[in-house]
């Protein structure tokens, strides 16, 4: 059964490019353009990773990772965080908070699916 | 008319009251719960300037003068006003060096002098003793008046016999209660808390009977004021009271001279001067009573003339006293338990004044009269008495019962001479003479012993001679021929028209001729010599009393001194268990665990000598302590040296702390600067993130489709065409990011070049519409276009303001709604100024947005609608504007759209500033 994977970031372009890429890898790819969407799609689908950008209107993806990783429900659920401020506080910040890896953009393709691939096989 | 019985057993109830409540008082103080230590006692006990005096006297005053009355509160209330002047500074020199009589600050002030000290004493028992009769025959007075007759009664007041005179009880009772809580226990500060509670609740119990009978007159025997009046004004008798030309026959001069003479008397009277400032447990409490004060003498004297009117009117001139209205009017009126109640007030206000006249005139007799004699004495000098409280204790109780039998025996010789106010204004004359010492020692550094000494016997005999001596022979007891023909037959020494000064007041007379002696005598006496250094070291403890610390005075001895001598000295006069304690509370402070550790340096001995004068005043205190301690008597060279030294000291300390405080300043400012560029550090920090942010967003789409379609010749050809699409649309953005950056830079740097030429605004904004017109019709959205036929020419660079509406324009064409948009371009002309609005129907801006789109990579819209904006277009627009001296705004409400609104100055300061340029 093929994984799901949940890409929230509110850059267009960007979630084209991610999408592309997942569903290329063979996953089933859904969307969220915000930080309350993502929060809300990850009860509602469960999804076994989360490609969440951390700089999203109405709800930042710290917020949303927090949340994921304090309801116990929703234990399986991998985040891998994506931010395009490369400051060393604010990868900290985002570990501290629980998420299960970090890249900073612009990422490499070829790293970014290679760590999805594996995060999804580490269970 | 009452029963004696009833009065007299009414009278001791009443003091057995005042017995309690000073016992009370006593009793907190000595648990440290002083009830006497808040400025509303302060305040009342003042208020013992009222004596019996003012009770009764002030009532006859109004029957005689009408308002004439009235300078003898008018002086008071100036006094008070100007007591942070005098008054504050009294309080504190007393203070600081255990000052406890007037006495004994004049002959402090001129050297600590024996002979001025008596001097004064002398005065002030002379000038006294009379005030003090005068309140036992205001008691006399109003118990006969109450019985309704002169010997009835159980005690006959003013009999043929002393012993069976009811008087001579009263100020037996009188002395056993000044005894009592006047000379219980030697105090080294000469405090009385007991005392001073005890008069304050007399103060109260005055005004209030003093009121309930005027009260009773105004309203019960009369219908208000307004009734009272207007039958005075209607009796041709009465009327010429009302008026102020006939109040006086003294005139200005008499008016002048009398409030002059209670201005004084509030200050100097020896009770005033007890419980203003020995009393005085606090200088704060000062402030309050300066209004408090006045206000007790305005209630006190508002039914002044309403009684004296009323009486007169009741009875008529010349059957009753008018002295003895305030008991008559009741009692005419069967208002037995009224006329008493009067009385018990008029008791009050005349025991208040003779317990604290008595305790501070006894104060003086003990320590500047007695205390001389016995130390010159060889016997005495010998530490041969270990403990002399007992001795001093005696001498004081002994004054105290003396000075009241010296005003029982004036009472009895001169009781029916005068009318009371007579006294009243004697005794304040005498004590006036003591102002031009007092106030020059304070103010003046030039006075010296003679010249006070001088000053004080000339006013004194001028006043005995032109004041003391009438009277007396007024009374009968003198041939009065020498007060028609002069002394010796010598007109010009005519007593109350001394060298032919007439057409004043006896009163005022005496008080313009015994100040002048005074004066004169004083400043002529202290010219004719230098200071000796002694003089000069006082002057200066007293005149600079607010610049010196307490310790100051120590610096003005040399010599040496052993504990061991001084211990036991101290002891001798407060006991031996007081000294130690003393003692050992200044060895603590001074750090140091027990007294042998003291050392016997000047400070000691100035705390010794200190703590002696508070018991037995300056005077002997200095000649007491020099009897135990080797010293060197300073030289006026000396002093001078010291005081030069230090008030160098001083003054080099006034420029450290000015240095000090200018470095503090400094210091300050430094910080709020480093402030300022940590903040704009932070700012910095944060402008930078945000353009990495910026700059990393698009660079993660061109990187990603990049590598996709490097990686993978698979993708097919319509998303090979989108990704390419989106990198060049990205690679757009990124160039445009970076312009705006650096463009914002430029601009905040101040190093944007502006080339400014006059530009026609009408010309421009129909170029920046046609140059967007394709952006709406792209989105099928209308632009519309509201010029003025004309507009003036603006001074401002072209491609700038361009730049400006060019922005405003394309964000309206983002944010219409899609097929319906209509924005609208407005330009208009105001006074001075171009405005041009830019509107559109979008969906407007949320408030809480307003403020912040203004802001650097702040951007309206959310995720779907947001535009490929740089979020730094309106910042760039604003800086512009403002830089050409205009301001830039948005009015928008959620849903309804937004107008973008600017207007730029017709004549701009700023466009020609320093950063434009070369055109």
């Amino acid at each position: 059964m093929a994984k799901k994977i949940l890409i929230a970031d509110d850059e267009q372009n960007i979630v084209i490019s991610l999408e592309f890429l997942m569903k290329r890898e063979g996953y089933e790819v859904s969307v969220a353009n915000d930080g309350d969407e993502a929060a809300r799609r990850i009860r509602a689908e469960k999804p076994d990773l989360v490609l969440l950008d951390v700089m999203m209107p109405k709800k930042s993806g710290f917020e949303v990772c927090q949340e994921v990783k304090s309801n116990p429900e929703l234990q399986s659920v991998r985040i891998l965080m994506l931010t395009a401020k490369g400051r060393d506080t604010e990868v900290a910040k985002g570990l501290a908070l629980g998420a299960d890896a970090y890249m900073t953009k612009p990422f490499s393709t070829k790293e970014l699916v290679e760590r999805v691939r594996s995060m999804l096989a580490e269970r | 008319m009452l029963s004696g019985t009833v009065v007299v057993a009414a009278s001791f109830a009443y003091l057995l009251l005042l017995f309690a409540v000073a016992w009370y008082g006593d009793r907190r103080a000595e648990q440290g719960r002083s009830i006497i230590a808040n400025p509303w006692t302060y305040a009342m006990s003042l208020a013992v300037y009222c004596t019996a005096w003012t009770y009764f006297g002030s009532v006859g005053r109004a029957a005689s003068g009408g308002v004439w009355f009235l300078p003898i509160y008018l002086g008071p209330t100036l006094a008070m006003s100007l007591s942070w002047l005098v008054l504050l500074k009294m309080i504190r020199i007393s203070r600081t060096y255990r000052i406890t009589s007037i006495a004994d600050f004049i002959a402090s002030r001129y050297g600590k002098s024996h002979l001025l000290g008596g001097l004064v004493t002398i005065i002030a028992v002379v000038g006294m003793v009379p005030y003090i009769a005068l309140q036992l025959k205001a008691i006399s007075s109003g118990y006969s008046v109450l019985t309704g007759s002169d010997d009835s009664g159980v005690f006959p007041f003013a009999a043929s016999s002393w012993f069976n005179d009811g008087t001579l009880y009263v100020a037996l009772t009188l002395a056993l209660f000044t005894v009592l809580f006047g000379a219980r226990h030697l105090d080294a500060a000469e405090r009385h808390e007991g005392m001073v509670a005890a008069i304050a609740f007399e103060s109260v119990v005055k005004l209030l009977a003093f009121l309930v009978i005027g009260g009773f007159v105004t309203w019960g025997v009369y219908e208000g004021f307004g009734d009272i009046f207007a039958r005075a004004f209607a009796n041709p008798e009465l009327a010429p009271l009302l008026s102020l030309k006939t109040a006086s026959s003294a005139g200005y001069g008499g008016w002048f001279a009398l409030t002059l003479l209670a201005m004084l008397s509030v200050i100097f009277l020896p009770r005033q001067f007890q419980v203003t400032v020995v009393e005085n447990v606090n200088e704060q409490h000062l402030r309050r009573a300066v209004w408090l004060f006045p206000g007790y003498l305005l209630l006190i004297n508002i039914f002044v003339l309403p009684i004296a009117l009323g009486g007169l009117l009741y009875f008529g001139r010349g059957t009753v006293d008018p002295d003895t209205f305030v008991l008559s009017l009741p009692l005419a009126h069967g208002e037995r338990a009224l006329a008493l109640l009067a009385f018990i007030g008029g008791l009050s206000a005349a025991t208040g004044m003779v317990i604290v006249e008595t305790i501070a005139v006894s104060t003086m007799v003990c320590n500047d009269l007695v205390m001389p004699l016995l130390l010159s004495t060889e016997r005495f000098k010998r530490s041969d008495h270990p403990d002399l409280t007992g001795l001093l204790l005696g001498i004081r109780r002994g004054a105290i019962v003396v000075v009241l039998l010296l005003g029982y025996l004036y009472f009895r010789l001169a009781g029916e001479a005068y009318a009371l106010v007579s006294i009243g204004l004697i005794s304040f004359a005498a004590v006036a003479q003591f102002a031009p010492a007092m106030l020059g020692g304070m103010y003046w550094r030039g006075g010296t012993r003679e010249g006070a000494f001088a000053g004080l016997l000339a006013g004194f005999v001028v006043w005995a001679y032109t004041l003391m001596l009438p009277s007396v022979a007024k009374s009968g007891w003198l041939d009065r021929s020498f007060l028609d023909n002069g002394l010796f037959g010598l007109e010009y020494l005519q007593p109350e028209q001394l060298f032919g000064l007439a057409g004043l007041d006896s009163i005022s007379h005496a008080l313009f001729w015994s100040l002048t002696a005074n004066i004169a005598c004083y400043v002529l006496v202290s010219l004719a010599r230098v200071p000796t250094g002694q003089e000069a070291t006082q002057a200066t403890l007293f005149v600079d009393v607010f610049s010196r610390g307490q310790d100051a005075p120590a610096t003005f001895w040399r010599g040496s001194a052993q504990v061991q001598d001084l211990q036991p000295l101290v002891a001798r006069f407060l006991g031996a268990e007081r000294a130690r304690r003393m003692f050992e509370s200044y060895a603590r402070e001074r750090g140091l665990a027990r007294i042998d550790e003291l050392k016997p340096d000047a400070g000691l001995v100035q705390f010794a000598e200190t703590q002696l004068a508070g018991a037995i005043g300056s005077a002997s205190a200095r000649v007491m302590v020099s009897s135990v301690v080797q010293e060197e008597p300073l030289g006026l060279d000396e002093v001078m040296d010291i005081l030069d030294e230090a008030s160098q000291v001083r003054a080099y300390s006034r420029e450290l702390e000015e240095k000090s405080q200018a470095l503090e300043e400094a210091t300050a400012e430094l910080r709020a600067a480093n402030e300022r560029l940590k903040e704009l550090d932070r700012l910095k920090d944060d402008f930078m993130s945000s353009v990495t942010h910026e700059l990393r967003t698009p660079l993660t789409s061109i990187r990603a489709f990049s590598e996709m379609l490097l990686d993978d010749p698979e993708i097919d050809l319509k998303d090979r065409m989108r990704f390419l699409g989106i990198i060049v649309s990205e690679t757009e953005r990124l160039t445009r990011l970076v312009n705006q950056v650096l463009d914002m830079a430029k601009i905040e740097s101040g190093h944007a070049e502006w080339h400014n030429t006059d530009i026609d605004m009408r010309e421009l904004v129909g170029h920046a519409v046609e140059t967007t017109e394709q952006l709406f019709r792209d989105r099928g959205a209308v632009l519309e276009l509201d010029l003025p036929d004309q507009a003036p020419h603006l001074r401002a660079d072209h491609d700038r303001v361009l730049q400006v509406l060019l922005n405003l324009i394309s964000n309206a064409a983002k944010f219409v709604p899609d097929d319906a948009g209509v924005a609208r371009v407005r330009l208009s002309c105001e006074a001075g100024q171009l405005r041009v609005d830019v509107s559109d129907n979008g969906p407007g801006i949320a408030p809480g947005q307003l403020g912040v789109i203004f802001e650097k990579f702040r951007q309206g819209g959310d995720e779907h609608s947001r535009p490929q904006g740089t979020g730094l277009g309106l910042p760039i627009s604003r800086q512009i504007v403002e830089h050409f001296g205009g301001r830039l705004w948005v009015q928008s409400r959620a849903g309804e759209g937004a107008t973008f609104s600017f207007v730029l100055p017709l004549s701009p300061e700023a466009g020609d500033g320093p950063d434009h340029a070369m055109t």
